[in-house]
């Protein structure tokens, strides 16, 4: 292991031979199970410049990222250094030539001190080969307060630290292995506003020092503080890298989403009735407040935000699980108290979770096991479930959603992602719900389910279900919303009708720094 | 290290830095010198050499199973089976020595089998993803067995006077303490100062961290049984040895006395934390509570309840702390 030697040395101020160090990546194309996910994209790094990556989800940023640090291999394409052709089979090797990254999802060992953290497997030695504690501690404080960050404590435990300082200890980390290149993968998406600055400050003193950042976040703010140049990637393709001066938020939005989309949707059925739940003012604790909107029957309306900008958090308070600190909520009219899920069903509201493998569905249970879950109150005579009822219920919604399973007694774990999708909709609609709030309907599944789920969606509407959608995906957030909610900063900060809204100008509310506390 | 105080600090005091990382081993450490003042007040006996001696040496070869039990812990991972291997490697060993060959290789030839078997346990986890409790479970199975069906549990008597590693005293302490003490120094500092000793704590604590800081996970955990098999043979040589007869079949329940011992020593279940200096004191601090409850007059069924309570409050205060990380 460690045979790079002593390795920790401060990266130095650029030296001329740091200065010639271009890294290319030239035509990388990669695919999965048949799926191009990266097709022909050329991305190149200049000494000392933040090159910025942009991207709606899905666009192929992690894939590229991953290439770059050695986690994935192109399927064409090839990475050059200086001009010379390389190729990493292991992170370790793209460490080696000078690549770190600091993942989205911090890769730490929350047991261990954060000198030991920033050392593993490149710890410095004494001359008996063994691990040399005192020059580890040592190294990490002269790192850490190289990064601006004297207060944080060598010692501790990184399970023990926040979000912010355990980023800070990967950037640490990166560096510790005299990165020339560091890769910060949405970097700022977990961070509070002053800790944003900070990081940006760190980005800033990092650069002048010669290194070249890939710098991916979404939001545009960040980007127009940082960036030299920006590289925007859609649907795996490349769609062009620009000098920031030559850009404007418009312009980069259209290049991120710019595509028809309006014949990939349903069309809406009938009109929107009279207004089923009303939000006046509703606040939980400082993560949301301001909230007021009102649901019709029948319609569905969609509310877009970046991750973070309190999107679920709304549909949280909604539903009873963070019951609502302030304001009122209105059903038909009349006041209401939601207290708790229970009270949010009794009510009428479903909620269909983000995350279905955790939050909506038992997965090495059948689909009758799972659609019996909500419900088991109704499907149970006296203490007992009523098979037969249970059974029921899972033909009724195996037949409704047109779920492609052998029959109720499958397991959940043995369907598709859309059909498991498909499943939590039966689940949650087998309370008979008037109001539905769908997080991320569509998250993780193949085009063609995501096409049956939005079909299905229009289809509830029709009957007179009022649907609240929360999605990432602005084509789908634009093509199934009847009205169009954005989120930024945990306020509503816009609302567009069906026609008014555009990609640009939903994308441009999404990511403007959200008024009050601009940059 | 010591010139600390003359240049500015760069971190916690030595002192908190051993307070923060040896919380549990404190507790231990205490917790017996606790029970020897307790019950040495009561009964005077508790304190002869005699007892002290039956007391270290006669439960030796569980610290030292409990040092290759923590690193397996640490790792990840667990070993239902070490109780079963024990009893294999003393049966081996016996008959070994009583058909005639040379001790050394009726001592070395069962450590080297047991190192051989659990490479191999350690590689079917690691490479097949097989939970370990499942792979140990079998092999307890499979060693428990194959050790009645083969010896029939016929008794190995007439031992050669010297093949009776643990009975020996060099500079009039008992061998299995000198081993027990050894090993535990030697053990520690493997896993604290050697990379292969911070990658056992790397890909137990985020096997996926791991990866990225260039470690093998899957090398790391058949190196760690392998040192675990490593252990137990001694452990087993040691209670092979222990008495003049071999009986020829696994001794009941010491599995979970070693694993007992990890945790309780302060090795978490869910891995990636704890030490075996943790492991060693808590062996002993057992071996002191099943002494102390005979020289109390208690039953000694109550030392297996005792046990699980410890068990119990160790695990919460675990659980506690990682909460309070969070």
């Amino acid at each position: 292991m460690g045979d790079r030697g002593p390795a920790g040395a401060l990266p130095t101020a650029a030296s001329p031979a740091a200065l010639a160090f271009p890294i290319e990546l030239r035509g990388a194309s990669k695919s999965f199970a048949g799926i191009r996910v990266l097709n022909d994209v050329s991305f190149d790094m200049r000494v000392g410049e933040v090159h910025a990556l942009l991207g709606e989800n899905g666009a192929g940023k992690s894939t590229l990222i991953k290439i770059l640090s050695g986690l994935y291999r192109a399927d064409e394409g090839e990475i050059s250094i200086n001009g010379r052709a390389v190729k990493f089979a292991t992170p370790r090797e793209a460490h080696a030539a000078g690549i770190a990254t600091v993942h989205q999802e911090l890769l730490l060992f929350p047991e261990l001190t954060v000198a030991e953290n920033i050392f593993l497997g490149q710890a410095p030695k004494t001359h008996w080969r063994l691990l040399d504690w005192q020059a580890m501690r040592q190294r990490a404080r002269q790192l850490l307060d190289s990064l601006d960050s004297p207060d944080l404590d060598i010692d501790a435990k990184v399970g023990t630290l926040s979000i912010a300082n355990r980023q800070r200890v990967e950037i640490a980390r990166a560096l510790s292995q005299d990165a020339r290149v560091l890769i910060m993968d949405e970097p700022t998406a977990a961070l509070a506003e002053a800790d944003v600055q900070r990081l940006m400050d760190i980005v800033r003193r990092l650069k002048a020092r010669g290194v070249a950042i890939v710098y991916v976040s979404h939001r545009l703010s960040e980007i127009f503080a940082l960036a030299d140049r920006v590289t925007v990637l859609r649907d795996g393709n490349h769609v062009g890298t620009l000098d920031i001066g030559e850009v404007d938020e418009n312009r980069l939005v259209s290049m991120m989403v710019g595509r028809a989309i309006d014949r990939l949707y349903p069309p809406k059925q009938g009109e929107s009735g009279e207004s089923l739940l009303e939000l006046r003012h509703v606040a939980y604790r400082n993560v949301v407040s301001g909230i007021s909107f009102d649901l019709k029957r029948g319609e569905i309306l969609g509310i877009a935000g970046l991750v973070g900008s309190g999107r679920t958090e709304t549909a949280l308070t909604i539903f009873g699980i963070t019951p609502a600190t302030a304001g009122e909520i209105l059903i038909d009219g009349s006041p209401v108290t939601i207290a708790s899920p229970e009270a949010a069903r009794d009510l009428g509201i479903a909620y269909i979770p983000e995350d279905r493998g955790s939050q909506g569905l038992i997965r090495t249970q059948t689909i009758s096991e799972n659609v019996a879950l909500a419900n088991l109150k109704r499907l149970s005579t006296g203490f007992m479930v009523d098979a037969a009822k249970v059974r029921k219920e899972a033909e009724n919604a195996i037949r409704r959603f047109g779920i492609r399973a052998r029959g109720p007694d499958q397991t959940v774990r043995e369907l598709s992602g859309g059909n498991q999708q498909k499943v939590v909709l039966g689940k949650w609609l087998a309370t008979n719900p008037r109001i539905l709030i769908m997080d991320e309907p569509t998250r993780g599944i193949d085009v063609g389910s995501k096409a049956e789920i939005h079909i299905l969606m229009r289809k509830l509407a029709g009957e007179g279900m009022a649907i609240l959608m929360i999605s990432s995906e602005l084509p789908e957030v634009l093509g199934m919303s009847d009205r169009v909610l954005v989120m930024n900063g945990g306020r509503i900060v816009a609302t567009f009708d069906r026609q008014d809204a555009t990609p640009e100008a939903v994308g441009a509310a999404m990511t403007r720094a959200g008024g009050e506390k601009a940059a | 290290m010591s010139n600390a105080a003359t240049t500015v600090p760069i971190g916690r005091t030595p002192f908190r830095r051993f307070l923060g990382g040896y919380g549990q081993e404190i507790v231990v450490l205490l917790s017996i010198a606790a029970l020897f003042a307790v019950v040495g007040a009561v009964n005077q006996r508790f304190l002869s050499d005699n007892n002290i001696n039956a007391i270290f040496a006669g439960n030796a070869y569980i610290a030292i199973a409990a040092i290759g039990m923590s690193m397996v812990i640490v790792s990840g991972h667990i070993d239902v089976s070490v109780g079963s291997l024990i009893g294999v490697i003393a049966t081996m060993a016996g008959t070994l020595a009583v058909s005639g060959y040379p001790v050394w290789i009726a001592w070395v030839a069962p450590i080297l089998f047991a190192i051989a078997v659990n490479a191999g346990v350690g590689a079917l986890i690691a490479y097949t993803r097989i939970p370990s409790i499942v792979v140990t479970l079998g092999m307890l199975s499979i060693l428990k067995g194959g050790l009645i069906s083969v010896t029939a549990g016929a008794w190995i008597t007439n031992l050669p006077a010297e093949f009776m590693i643990a009975q020996m005293r060099p500079f009039g302490i008992p061998s299995a303490v000198w081993f027990m003490v050894g090993l535990t120094v030697i053990a520690a500092l493997f896993m604290r100062y050697t990379d292969f000793g911070r990658a056992i704590y790397a890909v137990g604590g985020n096997i996926e961290a791991a990866r990225a800081a260039g470690l093998n996970p899957e090398r790391t955990v058949v190196g760690v049984f392998a040192l675990h098999g490593f252990f137990a043979g001694i452990a087993g040589i040691l209670f092979a040895t222990q008495l003049q007869v071999i009986q020829s079949t696994v001794p009941p329940n010491l599995e979970l006395t070693v694993i007992t011992a990890s945790v309780i020593g302060g090795v978490s279940i869910l891995g990636g934390t704890g030490t075996v200096i943790g492991s060693t004191l808590a062996a002993i601090l057992f071996a002191c509570i099943g002494s102390a409850l005979i020289f109390l007059n208690v039953s000694a069924y109550w030392l297996r309840a005792v046990l699980g309570l410890m068990i119990l409050a160790t695990v919460l205060a675990d659980m506690a702390r990682r909460r309070r990380a969070r």
